[in-house]
């Protein structure tokens, strides 16, 4: 039952980074688009879907409250400001969708929340990983960092990580989803952010080696973890060839595929550890009459239901974009 | 655990939650209200139902994105602010929230993509049906969001081991009585904020003497369903208060403002509560209808806040004002209800001006009365989180600072202000255009369709329903 719902847990976090980071990716990209014209095309793209698409994040923290509470205590509460500025950018970048097509004078505005608060939240997330890598500090299972105790320029660099990793995601979203010269201008941009991510994953790699992390020996203890990286580096490789051939859906997968296999590194490099060589998966999880009623129900049922509902909403607006014309 | 860092965490909570409540209660009518009228085009054709269908369906969505933002960060401040409650009560209440985001918020989240964007790319039995799955996902929120404060209310069906909460039957969990009271209590609130919000519009239009054929289904519609509903709610508020009665004797007592046992109880209209001096100024009561609210009898004894310790008591002011302000408001909503009902009905409402007005001006209400039904059930809940089990001064983040608390609580305080703001501005915006708006969509979305399908105010069953 434990295994059922750290596997859920991973599922629904995953798919959370996977989709809402392609919405943020295009939000981050949003303040690069010059013109009226490729901001409505680039809203077109994602309007039907991001509010799905961040369901995940919610499905995600409440799985962690019924099964995980202790984590969903600790944690919460040790990346206290961090988690409320994210939540505040989430709800500018939210209310944007709604807003800016009402505004008149205010557009300015809601350009700058959805942009903006698209940027913040994903630094914040990413630098909410970083510092969980790096170790938070704690005693006997419990929180002892205070306010800044998440803060560390390794942290700062992972945010800085996702922002690019992100915006790759968005770019390859609107190749696949974009045409004429929206499609173009995506296509342009992901040379640099491509090698930006990698930049950034080979700079952080020498950083955690240099600070001697403890996730690092992981590397020792399970060498069978450089399978992800391979797949990783076969993603890349198909990745930059989509980019050459103009083969519009291969960049979005690919990089999907890279998050996927950092994603798995990491969730293999944590196990059995929750909050990392402090919280195991077994001390955090909930009594099992929590964990059975949530698996009869919501695990068996609900969620291979929302999986599919979510693929039927994603098969409605399967395609090209357009416009802004035929969602609007 | 520093004092300040909880009151902070307690207004911030406060703010944040009542906040939130004001666009689920006014969202989970309206996706009610928008399956109602997607339904009647597809049985009658009347192209009059599609219009308000499209029309409401853009203020469905400015409230609905509104009360997405602000329930992720419901969803978050349990653990960020109340991390020992979480941990401790989480083994239940986290289910309970998983429940409502899988059934719920997933289920509305997808298909209001399909609902805004989808029309032109699924059948109309298909669109019919993502209407109704919106609807039933807020009503799905609605009940496990009810299952979950009910527990916190009266909680049922745990076993404590080492301070934690372990769920032992989650049966009497999710069938508790008290659920299967409060939760009609709130999603009657949300019809009723539904009815009255599209009453108050057709009112509006018809005092302006435009949109004539929606404003008579709006009419018709929102004052018939209120005027119907609205008893059955004051039932189950009758019903909300036995509960309390049985379980919550001390919050019965402060919202009562009886601070000595009485027999026959009398029952307190209006008065200043005085926690200092436990007794009440300027009162005004009326003998023996204490007991007859409590319990039907004439000669019931009814309990004081004096027998309980002062640690124990609610701050009492909020809940007695509270409390008589909802039922002010529902006895107010009641009477426009049934009289704008019985004018329409007769086709006289047209010369009613005044009643008009106080309909239009009335949309307020019933947001008023579920905010203040809140505030009484939660404060008068305090000082416990958990009641009678677990106070809430035990519940907050040890360790949380006074100043990351005031600097998070600003932060919310400027966001909301600022989405509220704007948020009000659009939708007042939407109304006054009407359910004809297409010289403003046109003024602010060029790519915009302006008519979807045959529904132009040209055609001929337009203008003979006009004529009617």
């Amino acid at each position: 039952m434990i295994q059922f719902w750290v596997a859920a847990l991973a599922l629904t976090t995953l798919l959370y980074v996977l989709l809402d980071g392609f919405d943020l990716g295009v939000g981050i990209l949003f303040g690069l688009a010059g013109n009226e014209t490729y901001r409505q095309r680039m809203l077109a793209a994602i309007s039907p879907v991001w509010d799905g698409n961040e369901t995940w994040l919610v499905l995600t923290a409440t799985i962690l409250f019924g099964a995980f509470p202790r984590i969903y205590a600790t944690l919460l509460s040790a990346f206290y400001l961090p988690l409320i500025v994210m939540l505040g950018a989430l709800i500018l970048r939210g209310v944007a969708f709604e807003f800016r097509h009402k505004a008149i004078a205010a557009r300015w505005v809601w350009d700058l929340g959805f942009a903006g608060g698209s940027i913040v939240a994903t630094f914040i997330q990413g630098m909410t990983v970083g510092a969980l890598a790096a170790g938070l500090p704690m005693q006997d299972g419990h929180y002892v960092g205070g306010t800044w105790g998440w803060f560390s320029p390794f942290a700062c660099l992972c945010g800085l990580g996702l922002c690019l990793g992100y915006a790759l995601l968005g770019a390859g979203w609107l190749v696949a989803k974009g045409e004429g010269l929206l499609r173009e201008r995506a296509y342009q941009m992901m040379p640099a952010l491509t090698i930006g991510v990698f930049g950034f994953l080979a700079v952080a790699f020498v950083y955690a080696l240099a600070l001697n992390l403890r996730i690092m020996e992981r590397w020792l203890e399970r060498p069978y973890l450089i399978v992800f990286p391979a797949i990783g580096a076969y993603a890349a490789v198909q990745l930059v060839r989509g980019i050459q051939f103009r083969s519009d859906l291969r960049p979005f997968r690919m990089t999907g595929l890279i998050f996927a296999s950092a994603f798995a590194t990491l969730a293999i490099s944590f196990w059995p550890y929750m909050i990392p060589f402090a919280v195991t998966v077994d001390e955090a999880a909930a009594p099992p009459s929590s964990l059975s009623f949530m698996f009869w129900g919501a695990g068996l049922i609900v969620l291979p239901l929302t999986l599919g509902y979510t693929a039927v909403v994603y098969r409605v607006f399967r395609g090209k974009a357009g416009e802004t014309g035929h969602y609007e | 655990m520093d004092m300040s860092a909880l009151l902070l965490s307690r207004l911030q909570f406060a703010f944040t939650v009542s906040f939130h409540i004001i666009f689920p209660s006014f969202t989970i009518g309206l996706a009610a209200w928008l399956a109602v009228l997607e339904g009647l085009h597809l049985a009658s054709g009347r192209p009059v139902y599609r219009r308000l269908f499209d029309f409401w369906l853009k203020i469905f969505g400015l409230a609905f994105g509104l009360g997405v933002v602000s329930g992720i960060v419901m969803g978050f401040e349990f653990g960020t602010n109340w991390s020992r409650l979480s941990e401790a009560s989480g083994p239940i209440q986290g289910p309970l929230l998983a429940y409502e985001s899988f059934t719920a918020f997933a289920l509305e989240a997808s298909f209001f993509g399909v609902l805004i964007f989808g029309r032109p790319r699924v059948s109309p039995l298909n669109y019919f049906i993502a209407t109704l799955m919106v609807a039933l996902g807020t009503t799905f929120s609605a009940f496990w969001i009810m299952v979950n404060n009910s527990w916190m209310q009266v909680p049922v069906g745990y076993a404590l081991d080492h301070g934690n909460f372990v769920p032992t039957d989650w049966t009497a969990i999710i069938f508790s009585p008290v659920v299967w009271v409060r939760f009609p209590h709130m999603l009657l609130a949300a019809y009723l904020t539904g009815a009255f919000c599209v009453a108050a519009t057709g009112a509006w239009y018809r005092l302006r003497n435009t949109y004539a054929v929606e404003a008579r289904v709006m009419l018709r519609m929102g004052l018939g369903l209120a005027a119907v509903l609205l008893p059955i709610q004051l039932f189950f508020g009758h019903l909300n208060g036995d509960y309390v009665h049985e379980r919550q004797p001390i919050k019965f007592a402060a919202i009562e403002g009886r601070w000595h046992d009485e027999q026959p109880a009398a029952e307190v209209v209006l008065a200043w509560p005085d926690a200092a001096g436990e007794r009440n100024r300027f009162e005004l009561k009326i003998p023996v209808l204490g007991s007859l609210i409590a319990t039907m009898t004439l000669d019931s004894k009814e309990v004081g806040l004096t027998d309980f310790p002062r640690q124990d008591r609610p701050p009492v002011a909020i809940p007695f004002f509270a409390f008589r302000a909802m039922v002010g408001c529902g006895l107010l909503m009641m009477a426009l209800a049934w009289l704008g009902s019985f004018y329409e009905l007769n086709g006289r409402l047209d010369r009613q001006r005044l009643l008009l007005w106080a309909i239009f001006l009335g949309f307020p209400l019933p947001f008023a009365a579920t905010l203040t039904g809140w505030f009484t059930a939660e404060v008068g809940r305090q000082p416990w989180t958990v009641y009678g089990l677990m106070r809430t001064a035990d519940a907050v983040t040890p360790g949380l600072t006074p100043g990351a608390t005031l600097a998070s609580l600003v932060f919310f305080g400027l966001i909301y202000l600022l989405i509220f703001s704007f948020g009000i501005l659009y939708i007042y915006r939407l109304l006054r255009a009407g359910p004809a708006v297409k010289a403003h969509a046109a003024a602010t979305n060029p790519k915009r369709p302006l008519a979807l399908t045959g529904d132009s105010p040209t055609t001929e069953v337009e203008a003979m329903e006009r004529a009617r």
